[in-house]
């Protein structure tokens, strides 16, 4: 009876996280995604707790009040830091699952109770999980820059880790076929735990929100293989719903690069590259915030384009009190976000909507490229790769074929920045040096507010 | 259940295929809060109370899905409420 019931309880939350998943598609429904995912989840929890061969709730009660304890602050972080907290809890998920795995497995084996069928399945589930954990781990090392964001390489770094990746997976085999052979179980642990580090360690900072969306994946279908484990058929469905978003959003973000899994996973991205010959270094134009007001408060349309530079400086509230005076001279002001900007898909979106910018006013790469000609001036605040012309034509650059915002196209570019450094990606910007760019130095939070002050200052408010 | 994980991932691909690119971190974060199902099975591991190691194992496997659950909904949350189509008023 009791098991009756939980099975339907089951069937229930994984309805309602389908239908949750459905809800997060438009941003007029998704606030009733977060109710239909929380009330899934409660009843997830709660019909597993009715199972009969549970018989001790303290350890349980305990955890929960733990990581609740947890969930909450890592919830309140500053939104610049979301993808840091995003790789965090997908190295929580791969941790739960290889815990469990090693659990089950240590359970099973005396028991005898281990069929290769279990035993398969355990293997993956600790595979998955051990390498999301260390892999997230360094995701998130390097987002918050503990770890260094340029890309460790050496020689031979991907026969290294494909010959740990092939070892781990023959050693499975063979403990899968004959599950005496215990003492592989842990070698198999470690070399997932180091696989996950090595694997993260030569990716750049610019690929970034592709890793995270990979790391996803793995995370949903470590919770795949638990279900498999322990023959769970809740845990296969919302394990896929995950795996399957990562997926989408991994294919998203390197089609928004040009390029393909395993170009991310294999080869670094953004090594400094010796400046070619550079005989004709052109010198950039610079120009003042009071100037840049002129120019821009002279615009009939304005396109803004944020890169994480924006918020790094913390410019975003600024840049809204820019589009509040520009709109307020019936300047049409739009904001073209690359599906790469930042540091996670979206980011950028999710910190201009902290910043109160109505996001009818976002647009979309694909939208606002044939309007560039149109555009009177096209404003880069932090933005760096994902409007570099070398793009479109350098074959030798490293960011060749990346599909980017057409800035150099707009009548008048200006952008603002610190140096003339490259950027995360460490790749000199071409637009810089263009005859219609106008480089604004400093930093991005105080250049933006001169402008504010200066367009305010001039009749525009009081 | 090799049938159940491809009906599962066909929906999965389905639905979030028209996922507006403005989503894309919230869907990411319901995502996460949504794998954290690995409770379900810390839970069992850990109310079996079977031996004392994977009582354990299992305890921390649901301390960490619980995170996952709680700052995975929360932080959902509180990004969508930020995402505003009209000019709002200076609060």
């Amino acid at each position: 009876m009791i098991e009756t019931i939980t099975q339907l309880i089951y069937l229930v939350s994984t309805g309602l996280f389908v239908l949750s998943l459905k809800w997060m598609n438009k941003p007029d429904t998704a606030r009733r995604a977060v109710v239909a995912g929380v009330i899934a989840m409660a009843g997830a929890i709660i019909g597993t707790l009715l199972h009969p061969e549970i018989v001790n709730y303290l350890w349980i009660v305990v955890a929960l009040a733990v990581g609740t304890g947890i969930g909450i602050p890592l919830a309140r972080v500053p939104l610049t830091a979301v993808p840091q907290r995003t790789a965090l809890s997908h190295a929580f998920g791969g941790l739960a699952a290889g815990l469990v795995g090693i659990a089950k497995f240590y359970l099973w084996l005396p028991a005898g109770e281990l069929t290769t069928f279990r035993t398969s399945a355990i293997v993956v589930e600790v595979i998955l999980g051990f390498l999301t954990f260390t892999g997230s781990l360094m995701a998130a090392g390097k987002l918050m820059e503990i770890v260094p964001t340029r890309p460790i390489t050496y020689r031979g770094q991907n026969l290294v880790n494909l010959s740990l990746a092939a070892l781990a997976l023959v050693l499975g085999v063979l403990l899968a076929l004959d599950p005496s052979r215990a003492a592989f179980f842990p070698i198999i642990i470690v070399l997932s735990l180091l696989f996950g580090v090595l694997l993260i360690i030569p990716i750049g900072g610019a690929d970034m929100p592709t890793v995270i969306s990979i790391l996803n994946s793995y995370a949903g279908l470590a919770a795949v293989a638990m279900g498999f484990v322990l023959e769970n058929k809740l845990l296969i469905t919302a394990g896929a719903l995950d795996g399957a978003s990562g997926l989408i959003l991994s294919i998203i973000m390197c089609r928004a690069m040009n390029r393909s899994f395993a170009n991310v996973l294999f080869g670094a991205f953004g090594q400094i590259q010796a400046a070619a010959a550079g005989g004709e270094r052109k010198t950039a134009k610079s120009a003042s915030p009071e100037e840049a007001s002129q120019i821009l408060e002279s615009a009939s349309s304005v396109v803004v384009v944020p890169g994480y530079g924006m918020a790094v400086a913390q410019a975003q509230h600024r840049v809204r009190d820019l589009y509040e005076q520009l709109t307020k001279r019936g300047v049409d002001v739009r904001f073209a976000v690359h599906p790469v900007a930042g540091r996670m898909p979206g980011h950028m979106n999710v910190l201009l909507a902290e910043a109160e910018i109505p996001y009818d006013k976002l647009v979309e790469m694909d939208d606002i490229n044939p309007e560039m000609p149109q555009c009177d001036v096209c404003f880069v605040v932090g933005a760096n790769d994902v409007v570099n012309p070398a793009a479109r034509h350098d074959k030798s650059s490293p960011i060749f074929g990346m599909p980017i915002i057409d800035a150099d196209k707009a009548k008048t570019v200006m952008a603002i920045k610190r140096t003339m450094n490259p950027g995360f990606a460490g790749i000199e910007n071409e637009l810089y040096f263009a005859d219609n760019t106008l480089m604004i130095f400093g930093d991005a939070k105080a250049v933006v507010g001169e402008i504010v002050k200066e367009l305010s200052g001039q009749g525009g408010g009081h | 259940m090799l049938f159940v994980l491809m009906l599962a991932t066909f929906i999965g691909l389905e639905v979030i295929r028209n996922v507006s690119r403005l989503l894309h971190t919230p869907l990411m974060s319901l995502t996460n809060a949504i794998s954290a199902i690995a409770i379900v099975g810390s839970i069992i591991v850990t109310g079996e109370e079977l031996t004392k190691t994977s009582t354990i194992l299992g305890a921390v496997a649901i301390a960490a899905s619980t995170t996952n659950i709680v700052s995975g909904f929360l932080i959902t949350n509180r990004m969508l409420k930020m995402f505003k189509k009209k000019e709002p008023g200076r609060s």
